[in-house]
């Protein structure tokens, strides 16, 4: 997952707000936010191989 | 001694009969050998029976119970196993008085999330489900039973060891009268889930179990609500958890909810416990306060087993004595009738002996196939309807959630269903014919679906307990090689039809050496077969599924063909 698609001004925003929403989900319902999240932005990517290759990359270095 | 109740089940609907018994030749040492023994009349034993009855194979069919089982059981037939109640007889009894369905609808949070629609094909004759309690489905069998004299019903007779052989099968069998020895070449069993033959035997299912238990209760009730699934996610009075309803004849539904981890069977089933959760549901659907009252309750477990190996020298499993499957999506009744359909006739040309090697094995790899291809499109349905794990949990209450307002997560609430199979890779399948060369129409190892010739009149209406050659042919002519080679199949004892389906823009002439003829002027027949070049061949198994097609034949390769396809 070496190539870089996202702008950083961009990806600042996203960091910004996907922490902002998770605090809004509360702690209780972080995971579920996350995983509609997820849900939600694997139809964006449409691409089995490189949702399988962003589950393998998070699951590192927890 | 064997002494089964002979005091009627209790039910609020149904009008439970005590069949007699009767006492065995074998008590009074008049036993003859008998070619084959069924042993469970449930609606797989039942059903099977009847298909080799007409093959002219006699049976013996025993049953330990005096009545039909309790309860409603299997409750909804699909298409398919209409499809093939129809062939031995009582599928439109149960059309008459069963309520057709083809809607389901989801709901969370009070509302509504998915609606399934399963479509109802013009060309089909039955719908997709069919609601009917079990009990009126076994006394049709029954009395379907009672009118060939080629199975012998034997009530109150219990199986109670086995010695298989390689050339036959003796079973102890225990009455009320004393208990015999009964001598069979075959032995069905069809004793279901916790079949004793499979257990004499010391035969383990491979696969594995699921933690939840389910309740399912039968309620009289005046909801007013149509006949349409309803699946509730996550109730407030169920947390986390699915409540299923099915609505069946005669005022009642069908609920069916999940319990709570560690609670036992007997908790989950006492008055108190079940009448808090029903009331809690109807509460739920704006029902509270609507009088209802329990036909019938139980508790199950939801598993996805099977026996790897169907058939065990003379002694054959089929529905749940062989495998025990996911239910969500009626995988029980509707599997086992497929097993049964799919052994019928190979036991029929084994007993006749026109039969290869490879014939009664096709049925296990068949059958087995299937049973795996089930447990894998059932536990996607489990996995969601009871999540195994936190990570399912949270995916299961994300797809919930979402589905409120988004349409992506929505196919992800399907209640997948029981359909047939196809037997792609089966060692009956033509090696060597020309089905690559077709578009549409059936492929290798499916089933021919039905095809509608008139308001009230279809396909599979005109088929029998044979092999059927469909031949679409330029002129209307069937080939005297074609004529002999079919002749001299069924010489060999072979049941084998040629179906002629008539052309489009033909006037009726010409049609001899057709055993049976499809009138089909405006070419629909044509067009659902798939035949584009003017003509066409498939062979069709007894039990509907295809082995071949052609787009010329000579009576060289159908006699190949028909040979691969009875296993040698």
């Amino acid at each position: 997952m070496s190539t870089v698609n996202i702008a950083i001004k961009d990806l600042e925003i996203f960091y910004d707000e996907l922490a902002e929403s998770i605090d809004k989900a509360g702690p209780e319902k972080a995971s579920l936010f996350l995983a509609k999240l997820a849900l939600l932005l694997a139809n964006e990517v449409a691409d089995v191989t490189r949702l399988r290759q962003a589950l393998q990359v998070s699951l590192q270095d927890l | 001694m064997h002494q089964p109740s002979t005091t009627p089940r209790k039910s609020i609907y149904y009008d439970y009969k005590i069949y007699p018994f009767v006492r065995p030749p074998e008590l009074d040492g008049k036993g003859q050998r008998h070619t084959v023994a069924v042993v469970g009349a449930g609606p797989i034993g039942l059903a099977t029976a009847l298909d080799l009855a007409r093959y002219g194979i006699r049976c013996v069919l025993l049953t330990a119970d005096r009545q039909v089982s309790e309860g409603s059981r299997a409750l909804g037939y699909t298409r398919r196993s209409m499809e093939i109640l129809q062939q031995v007889g009582v599928a439109s009894r149960i059309a008459s008085v069963g309520f057709p369905w083809r809607y389901g609808n989801s709901y969370f949070r009070g509302r509504r999330v998915y609606r399934l629609d399963v479509p109802f094909d013009d060309d089909d004759r039955f719908s997709p489900l069919i609601t009917l309690q079990q009990q009126y489905l076994e006394e049709f069998l029954v009395d379907r039973v009672a009118q060939t004299d080629l199975i012998e019903m034997r009530w109150g007779h219990k199986v109670t060891g086995v010695k298989n052989g390689a050339d036959g099968v003796t079973l102890d069998v225990d009455t009320a009268e004393g208990a015999y020895e009964l001598q069979a070449d075959w032995v069905i069993a069809c004793d279901g889930a916790r079949s004793g033959v499979r257990q004499a035997l010391d035969l383990r299912m491979e696969g594995s179990s699921y933690e939840g238990k389910f309740v399912i209760a039968d309620i009289r009730c005046d909801l007013g609500l149509p006949t349409e699934r309803l699946a509730f996610f996550d109730p407030d009075w169920n947390p986390g958890n699915t409540v299923l309803m099915h609505r069946e004849p005669h005022g009642l539904w069908r609920i069916d909810y999940q319990l709570p981890p560690g609670e036992s069977p007997e908790d989950a089933l006492r008055p108190e416990s079940m009448k808090a959760r029903i009331d809690a549901q109807l509460a739920m659907i704006g029902k509270a306060g609507t009088p209802w009252e329990v036909d019938w309750c139980s508790v199950y477990s939801a598993r996805a087993m099977t026996l790897p190996e169907y058939v065990h020298s003379r002694v054959i499993f089929a529905g749940d004595a062989a495998h025990m499957l996911p239910i969500f999506g009626v995988r029980g009744a509707n599997t086992g009738w497929q097993d049964g359909h799919n052994l019928a006739w190979k036991l029929a040309m084994t007993i006749r002996g026109t039969a290869g090697p490879r014939l009664l094995g096709s049925y296990t790899h068949e059958r087995v196939k299937a049973a795996w291809e089930i447990v894998d499109e059932a536990s996607k349905s489990v996995r969601f309807m009871t999540p195994p794990s936190e990570g399912f949990r949270i995916m299961r209450d994300a797809v919930l959630s979402l589905s409120l307002t988004q349409e992506l997560a929505r196919p992800l609430l399907n209640w997948r269903t029981s359909r047939p199979h196809e037997y792609t890779d089966s060692a009956l399948n033509c090696p060597d014919d020309e089905s690559s060369v077709y578009r549409g129409g059936w492929p290798l190892g499916a089933q021919i679906r039905n095809v509608r010739l008139g308001p009230d009149d279809f396909l599979l209406d005109h088929l029998g307990a044979s092999f059927y050659l469909f031949l679409f042919s330029r002129d209307n002519q069937v080939p005297q090689d074609l004529r002999d080679a079919a002749q001299a199949l069924r010489e060999q004892g072979v049941p084998f039809q040629i179906a002629l389906v008539t052309r489009p823009d033909s006037k009726g002439e010409g049609t001899e050496g057709a055993d049976l003829v499809i009138e089909d002027p405006s070419g629909h027949v044509w067009d659902r077969f798939g035949i584009e070049r003017g003509q066409g061949a498939y062979l069709v198994r007894p039990d509907q599924h295809v082995c071949a097609r052609w787009i010329t034949l000579d009576a060289t390769r159908l006699t190949r063909a028909v040979r691969k396809a009875l296993g040698h």
